[in-house]
């Protein structure tokens, strides 16, 4: 893996982090290095408090990286400004251990969301993409219906589709089956896994759930912020 | 298009939209009061003065206001003829006085005005028309807008029944009938002609005026001839455009006198209210979807886009609550004109200032509220 004509979508060296100042500085990651080749399905495993969620959200851009190298896409994070780690953003997608969909919007106007920050796209196109992908993980009749009249595998797959509807080379889950049942958790699962495959997306997955470790091609573990 | 995610918001939670609405339209309501009864009480206290028939006017240096006005001496009239320019000279005798009401026979006051019937003083064509019965001794017309209890003296005069009063132990005939309104400073306003004034008034001094009014030639520049005026007139008299009296009145009543300061504090007042409702609503709303926003702040949107959401829900608020904000004083402004006598009604000025009023209140209240934004951290998330 990562060889070839494959470009690499992570690249990490020497990555560490610390959290607070002064005499509470903690560090949480050690001389983190790691390797993501394009198309890849990673899973991070680790007990809590391990720090795969601090690597996860400093992949993601989500938390300015303090040391070393950190190569997501092409673009080097470390030193990043606030608005550069923005623009990273847009090429990701992400979910997360709750739906978080915004309550006010129908399903579509959720999925519509990550379209619109693009500003590329006509409106009918937004709509068309949206639809399509809210069809492909099986709400194609709850197009205008509110996150609060779904169920929670309901909701997650609205996260999923509306994480990858933008095609984006990335895409980064914390724990996205945590809060479900193990039959629709594996579904959501199986569904980013085939949505993926579709559109050649790299994925590092955090999770606890040994239900679904066989989705990846590679498992990595975490453990007291060094990776083995 | 972009998602009109603000509106979208606001809609969702039906109750507190409801709420932000009906707080911005109380304060509108407010306002429009405050404003409404400011106007009011400069426009009724400045009726009678813009009456007044005369180009420049002439009163005592220690006049504070109409109902205060002191007196000067009459000569200044004929000496004011003298002046290029000025072609007639009349003088009004202004006192407040009590009388008794006739229909209630209590002690009420009322304002009197005593000219001569033969000039042509007031631009009130009902008292000219009357002018002949002002000439009948102890005989006066009374104001129809008046403030109190005077229907029945109303209905029984306009049946042409006599009706007769009292004012200083003298029994006075009221001769008919004119339309001019109360003010904050006058209930109710009498005329009268300068014969029966004075007999009203024995220690009233014929050679004792309140008032002076020039007539200027037609054609004549007002600004010079108040220049030359005031250098051929003594010190004991104040000269000014027909204009800058009006102002001088309602001047008294915005500065000097504490009611127009007491509307102001209230329209202030009213404002601040808003300014705390629509915050709290708007910082509650952000409050409530800081997850969701930090979920945008994750996908890439920026600081800027939630801003604008914050900014478009206040300004849904301010249009949509100013509606019901300005309807209301429509009926109420009915309710106190009827109530007070006193000129109120809405105009399309006070709309537009307390329109331009409730955008500046929910901008602001909007500005303040996006500071809880910044709490949106995309970093939370995971």
């Amino acid at each position: 893996m990562g060889t070839g004509a494959m470009a690499s979508a992570i690249v990490i060296e020497g990555l560490n982090h610390h959290f607070g100042r002064g005499a509470v500085r903690r560090q949480v990651l050690f001389d983190v290095a790691l390797e993501v080749a394009a198309g890849e399905i990673v899973l991070l495993t680790g007990p809590s408090g391990s720090g795969k969620t601090t690597l996860l959200t400093l992949i993601g851009g989500l938390r300015a990286a303090q040391g070393g190298r950190l190569r997501v896409l092409g673009r080097e994070l470390v030193g990043a400004t606030a608005l550069q780690l923005t623009l990273a953003r847009r090429e990701h997608g992400y979910i997360f251990q709750a739906h978080n969909l915004h309550r006010s919007l129908t399903a579509a106007q959720n999925v519509r969301m990550a379209l619109e920050m693009r500003g590329s796209l006509s409106e009918a196109e937004m709509d068309r993409r949206a639809r399509r992908i809210l069809e492909s993980v099986g709400l194609g009749d709850h197009l205008d219906v509110k996150p609060g009249q779904l169920s929670g595998g309901q909701k997650q797959r609205v996260a999923v589709a509306r994480a990858l509807v933008g095609e984006p080379p990335l895409l980064l889950a914390d724990e996205p089956t945590a809060a479900l049942d193990s039959h629709s958790g594996r579904e959501v699962v199986l569904l980013m896994q085939r949505l993926a495959r579709e559109q050649g997306c790299t994925i590092l997955l955090v999770t606890h759930d040994s239900r679904i470790l066989d989705i990846a091609d590679r498992t990595l573990s975490l453990e007291d912020g060094r990776l083995c | 298009m972009r998602t009109p995610l603000g509106w979208l918001q606001l809609r969702h939670d039906r109750g507190r939209f409801l709420v932000a609405l009906a707080g911005i339209a109380f304060a509108d309501l407010l306002m429009f009061m405050q404003l409404g009864f400011q106007a009011a009480l400069y426009d009724s206290n400045t009726r009678l003065d813009r009456a007044f028939r005369g180009d420049v006017v002439l009163i005592s240096p220690k006049a504070l206001n109409l109902q205060n006005l002191s007196t000067f001496p009459r000569r200044r009239l004929l000496q004011a003829l003298d002046v290029p320019g000025v072609v007639d000279a009349q003088g009004l005798y202004v006192r407040t006085v009590n009388w008794r009401n006739p229909q209630t026979l209590r002690s009420a006051t009322v304002q009197v005005l005593g000219f001569d019937p033969d000039a042509d003083v007031l631009r009130l064509p009902e008292v000219r028309a009357q002018a002949d019965r002002l000439k009948l001794p102890d005989t006066v017309l009374f104001d129809r807008g008046a403030r109190g209890r005077y229907g029945e003296v109303i209905a029984r005069l306009d049946r042409g029944e006599p009706v007769t009063s009292e004012i200083e132990r003298r029994t006075i005939a009221v001769g008919g009938l004119f339309r001019l309104g109360a003010s904050f400073g006058a209930d109710a306003t009498l005329m009268a002609s300068d014969q029966t004034f004075l007999r009203m008034f024995p220690r009233a001094k014929a050679g004792s005026i309140s008032v002076g009014l020039l007539t200027l030639a037609p054609g004549e520049q007002v600004a010079p001839v108040v220049r030359a005026l005031r250098r051929h007139l003594p010190d004991d008299v104040q000269v000014l455009s027909h204009a800058d009296y009006v102002q001088f009145e309602e001047n008294y009543w915005r500065v000097a006198s504490p009611v127009g300061f007491i509307f102001g504090l209230g329209t202030a007042m009213a404002f601040v209210v808003g300014v705390v409702i629509v915050y709290q609503v708007l910082s509650t709303d952000v409050n409530a979807h800081l997850q969701e926003y930090a979920t945008f702040k994750a996908m890439g949107f920026r600081q800027r886009y939630l801003l604008l959401v914050v900014v478009e829900q206040a300004l849904i608020l301010a249009a949509l609550g100013f509606i019901p904000g300005a309807l209301m004083p429509l009926w109420l402004y009915a309710v106190a004109a009827k109530a007070t006598s006193l000129p109120i009604a809405m105009t399309l000025g006070r709309a537009t200032t307390v329109f331009v009023l409730t955008l500046v209140m929910c901008l602001a209240s909007g500005a303040i509220a996006t500071r809880r934004l910044q709490a949106a951290d995309p970093a939370e998330l995971f």
